[in-house]
Order: C-alpha cells, then structure tokens, then sequence
C-alpha cells in the first residue's frame, strides 16, 4: 500500500508529499497499434513530473489515460491510495484532475472570461430553476466564482483580453487562456501537454514563470510533457522518458540525463 | 408454395426495384459528398429540376413564360416545336453543366473554408433556390414525363413466374430498365474513377483537398466536374421517377428519403448507396406489408429513418463507412 | 454623438453581466416594451395581428428554442415542426380535458410535455452528432406528424382529423376560439414572448450556457474539463423542446384556432424556423427575433409588392417568395454567416464611433 507520509524537502524549500498518482502497468491499444506497453510510474504530491520522448512515444495517450479519454485494455490508475474505476472524463475531472491540450482545445465561440468560467464548472452548483431564475443564488455564485477567475486572470497577466472572443488571441495567448481554464479549477493535479510548443523564448519564459508559480504558490501538482530539454532539466523534479510506447527512464534529470537508453534514444550526444 | 410467401416475395421484388430509385438518388449525394465533403441537400431539387427541363425541351416550352405573361400581359406558352428525345436529353445536360459551373463559381467558392454545418446549410438554401427556379422556368403543374422506356407491367415476368409458382409477379418493365440503368451507371463511374486521369484527381480531392492542390489538381475544375456528373445521375433519376410518377414537386422530397440511404450505405461509398438503397426499399415495403393491419398504413413516410435512427444508435458509421477515431 | 459610453464604468461583476450595459441601450429597451405593451394595442387592427404580430412573436418563441439548441448548444434538429404539434396536440388534449383549468397554465403544462417528448428524441444525440443527429430528428419529425394524423384518440376521435381550439377565457375575456379579439391574443403571446425571453438569457449566461457552448465547440474537450455530455445535450434538448411547445401551443390554440398535423407543422415548419436562427444570427437570442421578424414580414412585403402592386397572379408570387428565401441564404451564409446579429453588431459599431470613421 502507498506510504503517504513519506515526504521530502526540495533544495529550494519546496515539500514534497507521497505518493498521490500512480500508474502501474498500462497497456494501451488501439487495434493492431500499441501505444502503450506495460508502463508503470507515479507522481508525488506538489512535485513537477515530466514526461519525454521522442514523437509517437505515447505521452499524449498517457495523459489521455490519466484523463480518463482513453480505457487502458491492461494495468490499473491509482488516485490517492485508491484504485480509480474505470469513469468518463467529466468524473475524472470532478476528481481534481485539470489539463491543458497539445492542439489548443479553447472553446473558440467563446469570449476568454467565458472560457475560463468553464473551468469553474465544477464548483457551481446551482440548479437549472436556480439559473433560469437568476436572481438570488445562481447571481451570487456567478459572482463569486466571477471573483476567483479574476484572480487566475491577474496571476497570468491577461486582463487586457478578457472579453476578447478566443478566436481572435495569437496562439501564446491561447494557451495562456488554456492554462487560465485549468487553473480556474484548483485542480489537485495539472496536466500539461507541451505547454512551450511553438513560444519564443520570451514567451517560453513566461511560461515557465508561471508554471513554477502554480506549484509554489498553490502547490499545485504538475504532470507535464515537454519536448524541450532546457525546460525540463530546470523546471522538474522527476523525469519519466518513453519510447514506442515503452518506458526506458525514470528518475531525476539528472540519472535520466546520464541514462545510455535515454541518450541513444532521444537526447544524443553532442559532437566536439 | 403459400400464397403469403408468394405475396412477400413479390413485395420484396418490388421493393428492390423501389429500393434501386432510392439509390439512384442517393448515388449523386455519394458523389459530391465525396469529392467536396459537401451533403448536398440540394441533389433531390437537382433531379426534379432536370426532369422539368428535360420535359419543358420535348414540348417546347418557353421558359420562364408565366414570368413574361405576368410582367408583360403576354400570353406565349409554346414554341411549338417538339423535340426529339434525344436532343432533349443532350441539351438537358448542357444546362446541368451550365448549372454545376454557376453553382461552384457563385456560391461554393465563397464557402471553401466553412464548417460542415454552413455548407449544409448552403445546399438547403440551393434547393429552395433550384425549387422556385424550376417553378418559375417550366411552372409547377404536374407533367408527364416520356422518353420512350417501356412501361406497365412486365409479361416476360409473369409468365416466368406464373410458370413457376403458379402466380404471376407483378413487376413493371420500367422498374426493370432502372435496375438496368442503374447497374450500367454504377459500373461506368466505378470504372471512370479507377482508371481515368480525372477520375483518379477525384478521388484525391475527396482524400485531401490540401495535398491535391499541391499535386496541381485544379480544386474548382474537379468540383465543376463533379456537381455535373451529380447532375447527370439527377438527370437519370429524375427521368426514372418522373416516368413513373410524374414530374411533380413530392420528387424533391425523394432528397430526404436518400438520407435514411446514406446513412445504412456510408457517405462515401458508391456501391453503399445501391445497398442502402435496396435494403431501404424492400424494409419499407415489407414493413408495410406485415404491419399494415396493425399500425395502420402510411408507413413508409417514417419508417426509413427510424431503421436509420437504429442503425446510427449501433453503427454510426453505416454499413460501408469508415469508423471515426476521435483524437484530442 | 448617438451612442456613448463615456463615463459608464461598472463597479461590481453584476453589473459588468448586464443583458443591456450601455445605458443609453436600456432606456431603448425599456421603451421597447412599454410601446409594446402600452401604446400597440390600442392602435392594432385585426390584419395586422393576424398577418405580421402574433406570428412574429409566436415564431419568435419556437426560433429561441432552436437557436439554444442549434446555436448555443450545436445540436442540429430538423424536428421542429413535429415538436410544435406535441405542443399543440398536447396542449388540445388538457383544454378538452380539463376545460376549468386556465388555459395559461395548459399552454405551460403543455410545454412541459414537449420537453419530455424532446428528451426522448435527443436521446440520440449522445452516440450521434452533426448530419446524423438531423436525420434522427427527421424520423421524429414524420413518426409524430403519422401518429397525430393516424391515431384519433390525439384529435378526440373528430371525423375531419382536425384539432379545434375551445373558447377560453382569462380574467373574463376570450383568449382562444373565435371570439378573441386580436388585441387580447396580442397581450398573451406578448407576455409569453417576455417571460420566456428574459429565461432564454439567464440559461444562457450561467454556467450551463456555457456547458452547451462548450459542447457545442469542442465536444470532446468539454468532457475532459468536467461537462457531463448527458445532462449538458439533454437540458439542451428538454429546454429547447419546452419553447418549442409552447410556441405550438400557442400557434394552435390562440392564432390557428383549428389544425391538422400534417398541413401545419409539417417539415415546411422546421425549415422556416431552422431559416430563422440562420438568418437571425446562430447563438444570440436577439438573433431569433430577428430571424423571425425577417421571415414573417419578408414574404408579406413580398406580397404585398408583387401582388397588390404588380397584379403578378398569387401562385407565381409564390415562387418568387421561394427563390428569394433560398437566395437570402445563400447570400446570407456566405457574406455573413452570423447572421443579422452580426450586422447589427458592426452597426452598433459604427455609430459607436460616427462621425469618425474609426
């Protein structure tokens, strides 16, 4: 069973919990195709986990796993101790579990303070009559929750766009919003699908400024797939690296930095 | 052999002739859908329009002559020629070509980037547009339609049958020549898709628009290509069906009927639309016929898109169609 | 010059979400209504109502339905017409049933009862989305429409298949059957029109107005971020449903008087309102009643110009009427797929900053 009081303490002051996810031993398949073969890791609490890999490894169909889109045909998703049954995505949302997608998945009709509202769906709780009715309980609450998404709004520093239909945002703005979205949910676990895709360097740090925020600020715990080696090495506390579907490291980035398997497959040697 | 099987079996012939008149619509549908991803709600209208011309050439009609009379007090109908069938028939063609340019120049150009749902709803607008214009060019009376297939019932089948079974099937000749016509058609476009250049471009174009482009395929001379192919099969079909019923506006509702169709055979997939259209065809008729006494009839109004509902609930693909894998 | 904003901040979240934020809108508004309320009964006349107003503000009803559920929640039903008698049907079944109850509260109940029948047929909805949804709602559009026609027990066993309206009263007066005066059927689809539009925007703007646009424009993301699909396209569904039943139930009880299930919410009916959300504006509940208004008065105008002005005989007016429907949308899709919302919206604009061009 999980030992969740084993804990640590980073260089940097930061504490690290047990064990909150864990993955043991999923396969993943689609017809003839394994994108997933017996892969088993987990993920501390408050800790920053990246998964690596070279293209078609399978990180998007893990974090699609630990989403709940996709059923693993083998292998078991731990939550906190627990086994997690097999549910919806919209459960497994419920469970604290937020995301940000590779291909930005913002609601497009939408304005950018709608999209992020859409992140609070989960805490608003008044009824259909309720709403329908407006005054009273769901105006409080859309107030409220209103209240909580100005504060993701101020923490990324998008205020000037927040009635501008999404549509219209550059793409580093998008996945600013898309990464607003899944904080408005204080989410017990953030997954992030190459959040640093396609930025510039200013934007890129940006972005790391911000993702280390989160997991300082509110200990956030954070799963994220980067393909940029600089980011990684700085901002995670643990590495997980796959390769056709299989894992071939798992630690610090450092071990995995030193790691032959990893070497051969991904990272390469620099030549003098 | 009982008499209630003789008489199931008959109504299963003919429902796979009824189902063969489906198809011939759905058929154009297949079409554009697959070289456009397009579903052209406009392909029933097409057929109606193409017989109305075809029969407004035979009698030498002028067009748009209640629209003169009624701007003009004149009173002209007619030219008063006849002419031959087959110069009908051609020039009926030309006018659909004419058709496909005008429509890919005026409306689907300006809708290359659109989502499904806006160009859907762009076909449903050309219909009501094609509807009106075909009112307005030939009028809306109900006409006869002649060009020379035989009709009435088949004796060749009823004496096979009487000789057989000892009851003659009826069958008429003209659903006779469909099935022919039809099977002719599905044959020449299987094989003008395989093995011609502007075949092959076709199918690349439903494939890929972006890759067909750059391969030099000209996107727009494939799509005046293809809407008039569309239109020839709605010529065909329109000629079938308004041999048989007449030429009359219920033909454009022949469009809604093609869907049920589709959605057992697949968008995409030509000999899908034929089985669609027979399994569409003979479940109508049989239905019908066994629950006719207890439900009531009429049945045929609603009972193909139920059978489509339960397919969809199971299979949303169709029979033929290619299964979605939905990524994130 | 006409239309400022100037010096008009908001101080609370309440006021930022407010339907008309702009002051000078919410006087116009305001005044809307009280000219409509106040000031149109008294000078109405019976051609007016029965051509242009109540079918205006009927359609309108049915046209909010489906733009929540086409526009808002990207649903595409093709069922509209059916649903619009299941209101009507319904609401003809409690009238003669329980003639003491007062008609309002039938015309709501009914409502209700489409909302069911709607649930049941979106059932679909979860497996099948776009061009197949629409082909499910056709085969509830013609298995209703046969089962009122073919089942006498739904038109009270009458030899003609047709349903007529009892008289009704409220507050002593007439509002169905024969002897309603235009002005009262007026005042009640009016009422109708404000209560349900004033609903229509609250769903809209709360947290499940933005389920069914999440649904709408990424489906499957929505679930992964926590919508429940199920209840999202179902309340989509029985919301929409219940509109649309009222705005039958009023067509027949209060402005057809009698009808046949075949010949008045036939799928002619589901094209025309699908027209009006298209025209209107797809996800904006002005957009419904401009849709309406477009295509309730449009034809009448047409009418009235080619018949009575150029003596063109009726049945070629007719055609006409129908080439130009068909243009508009094709006009309409492609120069501004948002419809007339989206024109007004760039009016507003506009004059916004007249006379600087920008």
């Amino acid at each position: 069973m999980k030992d969740m009081s084993q804990g640590y303490t980073t260089a940097d002051g930061r504490k690290i919990g047990g064990v909150m996810m864990e993955m043991k031993n999923i396969t993943l398949r689609f017809g003839g195709v394994v994108a997933i073969k017996d892969i088993s890791f987990d993920i501390r609490e408050g800790e920053i986990r990246a998964i690596i890999g070279p293209n078609g490894a399978g990180k998007s169909s893990m974090l699609n796993v630990i989403s709940g889109f996709y059923h693993p045909q083998e292998g078991e998703v731990w939550f906190r101790g627990e086994r997690r049954p097999s549910m919806r995505p919209y459960q497994v949302a419920r469970l604290g579990i937020a995301r940000t997608f590779q291909n930005i998945a913002l609601f497009e009709g939408m304005s950018v303070l709608d999209n992020i509202m859409t992140g609070r769906l989960n805490h608003m709780k008044a009824s259909m009559l309720d709403q329908a009715i407006w005054w009273g309980k769901a105006q409080r609450e859309e107030s409220l929750n209103r209240e909580k998404v100005e504060k993701v709004i101020d923490f990324l520093e998008i205020q000037h766009i927040r009635k501008t239909p999404v549509g219209r945002l550059p793409y580093g703005l998008k996945k600013r919003v898309e990464l607003a979205r899944a904080l408005a949910a204080e989410p017990e676990i953030l997954l992030l699908d190459e959040p640093m895709a396609g930025m510039n360097v200013e934007e890129k740090e940006d972005m790391c400024r911000f993702i280390l925020d989160v997991n300082d600020e509110f200990g956030t715990t954070i799963a994220l797939i980067e393909h940029d080696m600089g980011v990684v090495m700085d901002l995670s506390d643990r590495v997980v690296v796959m390769d056709y579907g299989k894992k071939i490291g798992d630690g610090t980035p450092d071990e995995v930095r030193n790691n032959q398997d990893v070497i051969d497959a991904y990272l390469g040697v620099a030549h003098d | 052999m009982p008499d209630q099987l003789l008489f199931a079996l008959e109504v299963t012939l003919n429902g796979l002739t009824a189902g063969i008149m489906y198809a011939l619509v759905a058929l154009g549908f297949v079409l554009i859908f697959k070289a456009s991803g397009i579903f052209n709600f406009a392909q029933g209208v097409m057929a109606l329009f193409a017989a109305l011309t075809l029969v407004g050439f035979q009698s030498g009609q002028i067009p748009f002559s209640h629209l003169i009379n009624a701007m003009f007090g004149t009173r002209l109908h007619h030219f008063g020629w006849n002419m031959p069938t087959f110069m009908a028939i051609i020039a009926t063609m030309a006018v659909m070509v004419l058709l496909a340019f005008l429509i890919e120049r005026l409306v689907l150009k300006h809708l290359i980037n659109q989502e499904p749902i806006i160009l859907f709803m762009a076909t449903i607008g050309l219909a009501y547009f094609l509807e009106g214009l075909g009112d307005i060019m030939w009028g809306a009376e109900v006409k006869r339609l002649d060009v020379g297939i035989p009709q009435g019932m088949s004796p060749m089948i009823d004496d096979l049958t009487f000789n057989w079974f000892g009851y003659g099937f009826y069958l008429d000749r003209l659903d006779l020549w469909a099935a022919g016509i039809a099977a002719v058609l599905v044959v020449s476009l299987t094989l003008f898709s395989q093995y011609t250049r502007q075949g092959r471009a076709l199918r690349a174009v439903a494939d890929d628009h972006q890759a067909a482009l750059s391969v030099g395929i000209s996107l727009r001379a494939i799509w005046v290509l293809t809407w008039s192919i569309a239109g020839f099969v709605a010529l065909v079909a329109g000629i079938m069906w308004g041999a048989k019923s007449g030429v009359q506006f219920s033909l454009s509702l022949i469009a809604l009927k093609a869907l049920p169709v589709l959605i057992l055979g697949g968008f995409t997939s030509i000999p899908g639309a034929i089985v669609g259209g027979l399994i569409i065809g003979v479940g109508e008729k049989l239905f019908d016929f066994f629950f006719q006494s207890t439900i009531g009839g009429a049945t045929e109004n609603w009972f193909a898109y139920m059978l489509a509902l339960v397919f969809l609930l199971f299979r949303p693909q169709g029979l033929f169609g290619e299964k979605i894998i939905e990524r994130v | 010059m006409i239309y400022r904003e100037v010096g008009q901040y908001k101080t609370s979240y309440v006021a930022d979400s407010h339907t008309f934020p702009i002051i000078g809108e919410r006087r116009a508004y305001y005044l809307v209504l009280a000219v409509a309320f106040l000031v149109v009964p008294v000078f109405l006349t019976d051609y007016w109502a029965q051509s242009i107003l109540v079918p205006f503000l009927i359609y309108s009803i049915a046209a909010l339905g489906l733009n929540i559920l086409i526009g808002y929640c990207g649903q595409l039903s093709l069922g509209t017409g059916a649903f619009m008698a299941v209101g009507a049907y319904a609401v003809f079944k409690l009238m003669t049933a329980f003639p003491e109850i007062n008609l309002l509260i039938h015309i709501v109940l009914a409502g209700v009862v489409t909302a069911g029948v709607g649930v049941l047929f979106g059932l679909p909805s979860l497996r099948i989305k776009g061009f197949y949804l629409a082909v499910a709602t056709l085969a509830a559009q013609f298995f209703l429409i046969w089962l009122f026609t073919r089942t006498p027990w739904f038109f009270n066993y009458s030899s003609t298949g047709m349903i007529s309206a009892p008289t009704r009263t409220l507050f002593g007066m007439p509002i169905s059957g024969p002897s309603a005066s235009a002005t009262t059927v007026y005042l009640v689809c009016l009422s109708f029109v404000v209560v349900l539009a004033w609903l229509a925007r609250n769903l809209t703007r709360g947290s499940i107005g933005r389920q069914w646009m999440a649904i709408r424009d990424m489906d499957i993301a929505a679930e992964i971020i926590g919508v429940n699909p199920l209840k999202a396209k179902l309340t989509a569904f029985a919301v929409s449903s219940f509109f649309v039943g009222i705005a039958g139930a009023l067509m027949f009880a209060v402005y057809l008087g009698a009808a046949e299930a075949g010949e008045a919410f036939g799928i002619d009916k589901s094209f025309l309102v699908l027209f009006m959300v298209i025209i209107g504006g797809l996800g904006s509940i002005l957009g419904a009643f401009l849709g309406a208004a477009f295509l309730v008065v449009g034809p009448v105008l047409l009418k009235i110009l080619l018949v009575n002005q150029l003596g063109w005989p009726t049945d070629l007016a007719a055609h006409v009427e129908i080439i130009v429907i068909g243009m508009l949308i094709l006009v309409f899709l492609i120069a501004e797929p948002h419809g007339l919302t989206a024109l007004w919206r760039t009016l507003k604009e506009k004059l916004r900053l007249w006379p600087f061009p920008h």
